[in-house]
Parts: structure tokens; sequence; C-alpha cells
């Protein structure tokens, strides 16, 4: 049984689609990470899922119970706020135990001063006051607990917000954008302790972001959200090495990937420089439009011979490990980026001329509406290849 | 140019605050200087600040035992106390609910706001007499106090203050278990002291000052508010006795006097509204 579904969400708002029918499932402790250039509807279809907004259509099923109808209060959703969100006024301890309170103590153990000596109030609140600093210790906030949020740094006020969120056990954790907010080594290390956490509680998360180094590295599946569709859902490997639609191509990888437009010749096949590949479906009419996609490490740059794209270096990028190299394709005048070992990358100097070649079997092939079109490098090819040598 | 230093511009904005200060607070000095006067100081032809024969003493008992002072101060007490808190009661929610939650009727709502704030008090009172007369509840608190128990200007004030609060912070309680209730009572009025101290500022000093609305409900001395009972002490007791009416007035004025001294620092943070800080 999944954890989560989602079926067919669609919400509009103001004539204008913001998701046009996703649906998506979560399998118990799985982490999903949802992610997508700004306004493209995960953080609605995340406030969807959390009951903060309501669908136009579309079942949501948490632990196969329906709560599209079921209040937020209801649905035991935990969430960490891209703000964080935590109550200005209280104490970064009373503002961990506010879920407990809320769920753990009835309406009239909850008036302050009124009831401390009845039977079993001050047992539940000592459990209270435990879970908290249990909490706040596996966190390393114990030193925080009597700060509000106005005294508390970026950094420690996620951790409050993560500590809110975690100290019961929600069926569902959502995270909208938790580390935007922090610097860039905050961030990374963050992103550990957040898949430390989630491993160690094992509930299943659903994470929102904008940056797919962020979704590729903590996530079990990587959900790809583009203008309102949910274009792929799929392991983070999956969604780098098998892009099913050019627009995930274009959103994963970084540098982005090379796109050339190309043609169809004969038969399904489509060539790029010496390398020819062969759609699946050959029905494909001769001279229809494709868009051929290369990963920048899969290019490969040659400072001499005749085989390959002809091109001149146009700029290139150090970066220690690796070097980026920016071309620019005689003729077509289109740039591909390369991305090669400091020892490939040797003495090449910007308006070199370079030849560029990527073996078929690196290529992937895009319809004209954006979806993937199953291809093969051709065999001949390969026979020359192993010829060569 | 040092914060301190004594330059131009600095003597003449002083002296211009100065002399603002001394024109505003004139008559409540000279109100305090009649009060200490006896009969015939204060109708001799020189005008002299300083009481010639200190007649404090006797003023203020006069006032006191005069009028039933006890009872107006307490009926003042009670009728703000009542007015405020049913008002705060009232305006927080609509104007939690106005701000916040979505609904159809949330633009006409606004516009039947803006329209309430634009109806004076005045324009309503005959039919409002009328009305409490025939119920018969003329002369009692209720009628002191229903008239006000919806203040449309302290909606459109909370109004402001809630739109500024970041939506997160509900959705986060929403989450958190808590319900619409509990989310106004556990994190929009704890975060909303500013806004409700400068309302609180408002309501009370309208309604200890007011004569009209008193006037107009109350006959029976027994439910006269602090200004009523001036003007009956005026009518009946005083007759021409300035000295002992000015010290009637020192006392009535007098809390709230000492409840601005007290509290300075608040009244101007709750006027200049603060916002929130994250």
């Amino acid at each position: 049984m999944s954890a989560l579904t989602l079926t067919n969400i669609q919400k509009s708002f103001g004539g204008n689609q913001i998701l046009k029918g996703v649906s998506l499932d979560a399998q118990p402790g799985e982490f999903i990470a949802l992610v997508g250039p700004s306004g493209c509807g995960k953080s609605t279809l995340l406030r969807i899922l959390a009951g903060l907004e309501t669908a136009d259509s579309g079942d949501i099923v948490i632990e196969g119970r329906e709560v599209s109808q079921v209040q937020a209060a209801d649905r035991n959703i935990a969430m960490v706020f891209q703000s964080y969100a935590l109550y200005p006024h209280l104490t970064a301890a009373q503002n961990i135990a506010v879920p407990l309170v809320m769920r753990r103590l009835t309406r009239t153990q909850r008036i302050p001063f009124v009831v401390p000596l009845m039977p079993g109030h001050r047992k539940a609140v000592a459990d209270i006051h435990r879970d908290v600093r249990e909490m706040a210790a596996s966190l390393k906030i114990d030193q925080l607990l009597d700060r509000k949020p106005g005294q508390m740094s970026g950094g420690q006020r996620q951790r409050v917000a993560l500590a809110r969120a975690m100290v019961r056990r929600p069926a569902v954790f959502l995270m909208d954008e938790p580390l935007s907010n922090l610097d860039a080594n905050l961030r990374v290390h963050a992103r550990g302790e957040i898949v430390e956490l989630h491993r160690r509680a094992g509930v299943p998360t659903v994470y929102v972001t904008h940056d797919q180094a962020e979704a590729l590295s903590m996530a079990d599946r990587v959900a790809v959200m583009i203008g309102g569709s949910l274009l792929q859902l799929a392991p983070p490997q999956v969604i780098y090495d098998d892009p099913q639609h050019i627009e995930v191509a274009k959103f994963v990888g970084q540098p982005r990937i090379n796109l050339i437009a190309s043609q169809v010749e004969e038969n399904g096949i489509i060539a790029l420089g010496a390398e020819r590949c062969v759609l699946a479906d050959r029905s494909l009419p001769a001279d229809s439009q494709v868009t051929l996609g290369i990963r920048p490490e899969f290019v490969q740059v040659s400072r001499s011979g005749e085989a390959g794209l002809p091109a001149h270096v146009d700029r290139i990028e150090f970066l220690g490990s690796e070097i980026i190299v920016y071309c620019r394709l005689d003729g077509i005048g289109e740039t591909m980026i390369a991305k090669v070992t400091p020892a490939e990358g040797a003495g090449l100097a910007s308006g070199a001329p370079v030849r560029l070649s990527a073996s078929a079997e690196h290529i992937f092939v895009f319809g004209a509406d954006g979806t993937r079109l199953a291809s093969a490098p051709l065999a001949e090819n390969a026979i020359r290849e192993a010829v060569h040598g | 140019m040092s914060p301190n230093g004594f330059n131009f511009g600095r003597v003449v904005r002083l002296s211009i605050l100065s002399l603002g200060a001394v024109v505003f607070l004139a008559p409540y000095i000279f109100m305090i200087s009649t009060a200490g006067k006896a009969q015939s100081d204060i109708f001799t032809s020189s005008l002299n600040l300083i009481p010639q024969h200190w007649f404090y003493v006797e003023n203020f008992t006069k006032a006191w035992s005069r009028v039933h002072m006890p009872t107006l101060l307490f009926n003042g007490v009670i009728v703000c106390l009542m007015i405020l808190v049913i008002q705060v009661v009232i305006a927080i929610p609509c104007a939690y609910a106005m701000a916040k939650l979505k609904f159809r009727a949330a633009k006409a709502m606004m516009v039947l706001v803006m329209l309430g704030l634009l109806v004076p008090i005045h324009a309503t009172a005959l039919p409002l007499y009328v009305g409490f007369d025939r119920i018969g509840a003329l002369n009692s608190y209720a009628a002191l106090v229903a008239p006000f128990s919806i203040s449309v200007f302290g909606i459109f004030l909370f109004l402001q203050f809630f739109r500024a609060m970041p939506d997160d912070l509900i959705h986060a309680a929403r989450l958190d278990g808590m319900s619409e209730i509990g989310v106004i009572a556990r994190v929009i009025v704890p975060n909303a002291w500013p806004a409700i101290t400068a309302f609180s500022i408002f309501s009370v000093v309208a309604h200890w000052n007011d004569l009209y609305w008193p006037l107009i409900v109350v006959s029976n001395q027994a439910y006269a508010t602090p200004p009523l009972g001036l003007l009956y002490f005026r009518a009946a007791e005083a007759g021409d006795d300035y000295g002992a009416l000015m010290a009637a007035t020192l006392i009535i004025t007098s809390p709230l006097v000492g409840a601005f001294l007290i509290a300075q620092k608040r009244f101007v943070e709750g006027i200049t509204m603060t916002g929130l800080k994250g």
C-alpha cells in the first residue's frame, strides 16, 4: 500500500491552470523530491496535499484514507515552511511543544493554570517536556531551547522548525524549500542532515525545491514538474541518464544539456557528424524535426583530426577537478558545452579551432512535442568503431 | 555637528516644540492652578498662576464630598472596561476572518466596514435612544455599553495589522492541529499586542471622556460616567464655585493622565504600531 497517493490533481487560479492533472505516489518511508523551476506549481501541490488549499478536482489518499475533504489539522501532516513560520512569541522549546500540546492534551488540559493538579495532566506535560528535550538533543539545539526565534540565526531557526515538524510522528512529512534561506555551506551540510533524519524517522517525505542538485542528491525518487505537469517521476540516476522529456533533460544537470536541432533522414536515421543513431519507431517521416540532447560530459573535444563537428572555443571555465569548455559550432552558430578533465582540456584557449564529437549511445532524441523518442546507435557505427579502435 | 551641540537649527526646533507644548498644556496648567484658589482669588482682575492662598485641600474636600466621586470613577471604569473587552472580543475574530480566510462575502463586508466608519454616533443616536426607551433599558450599563460593542474602527485597525502577518504562520498553526479559534487565541492575539494596545488607548480615551451618549441615555446619577457627573456637579452644586469644579475635573482626568505617564513608552509603541519581527 502506498503511504501517499495523489491522483489527477487539478487547480486553477482565476482561469490560469496551475496544476494540470498531477498524479504522484510515495511508498512508506520514501523520500520524494518535487523539483521544478519557480512558478511550476510545486508549492501549490504541496499546499493542496497539506490541506492549506483545496484542489479543483482529484483525490488525495494518505495511508489508505481519502483526505480531500479533511481539514489540515486532521490530516496528520507535518510541514517545514520556507520561512520556517516559527511562532515569534514562543521560545524554541514552546514552539517544538505546540504540536504535542495540541494533540496530546484535551481542551481543558490546555487552559493554563486551571488544572495543573488534574491526575494524568502532570504526566502528559512531563512527557511533552521529555519529548521536546529528546528532539532538541537529536538536532543539537538544546542550548537554544529558551530563546525566541528573533534571537536565533537562520540556520538555528531552520533546525527548530525541523524539530517542531518531527517531534510527533506524522503520516507524511512535507518540506517547502527549507534550505533556500541558508548560505551555501550550511545548505550542503543541512542536506545530509535532513536525509539522515529522514532515514531515522522513516516517515514518507515530500520535499519541494527548485534546486536540481538538492533533489538529485537527497531523494529516493525525483518528481520533475514543469508548467503544472509532472513530467517524470523516477530515481535520480534515471532522471539524469534517461530523461523522458526535453524539459526534464534541460532542467536536470549542471552545466545544462546541449541541444541541437536536427532532422530525421530515411528509415528513422539521425546523423550528428559521423555518428548515427536510429529511432525505434521508423514510421517517423523523413525531414521531421527532432532535437538532439547530449550531456556536456559526453562531448569529446579534439584539437586535431577530421571526425566531429568543427567548432571554435568560446570560453573556458576552470573548476579544479574539471574544465567546462564553451564552444561555438561553425556554420550553425550554436553553443555546445563540454565538460572535460584538466588533462583533456590542457592547452585549449579561446578562439582555438576544435572538433566536437559524441558517441551515438549518449545522444537523446526528442520529438517536436518534447517527448523522448526511443533510439539506438546504428549498428554499422559500432562495427566501424571496433575496427578503428 | 555633534548630536548634543547647541546649533541654531536645534534651538529653533526646540523653541517651536516648547511653544507648542506650552500652548497645549496651558488650559490644564491653569486648571491645576484654579483648583487651588479660593473663590475670591479666582475672581480678581489680575491673572495669577500661583494661588495667593493655598485652597487645594478645601476645594478637593468640597469636590469629593458634594458629588459621589467613587461612584463616578467606578462607573467610568466599568463602562470603559466593558466596552473595551466586548469590542476586542468581537473585532479580533472579525478582522481575522476578513484578513486571512477566503469567503465570498469578504468584499461586501469590507465595504460595510468602510461605510460603518463613515457613520458617526450622532446620526444613529435618536433611533438608538428610542429603541432603548422602548425596551426600558435607559439608565443602565447596557445602554451605555451596547451601542459601542462593535467597533468598525477596531475591525479596520486589526484588519490592517493582521494582513501584515505572514500566512505561513497561520498555516503552520493549522498543521500543528489548531482550530480557527485556537489560531486566534494562540497565534494571532499573542502577536497582536501592539495593535491591541493602540486600540485600547483610542477606545478608553474616547469613552472615558465621552459626554454625548451618557447625556442622552442616563438621567439617574447612579449610572453617571465621570464627564456626566461633572455636568451635574456644575449644574446642581457648584454654580460658580470654579475652584471645586476644577478640583473635580482634576480628579476625573487623573486616571488617564496617570496611565499615560506610567505606560508612556507602550503608548507610543502602540500608536506607531511596530510590525512583527521574524
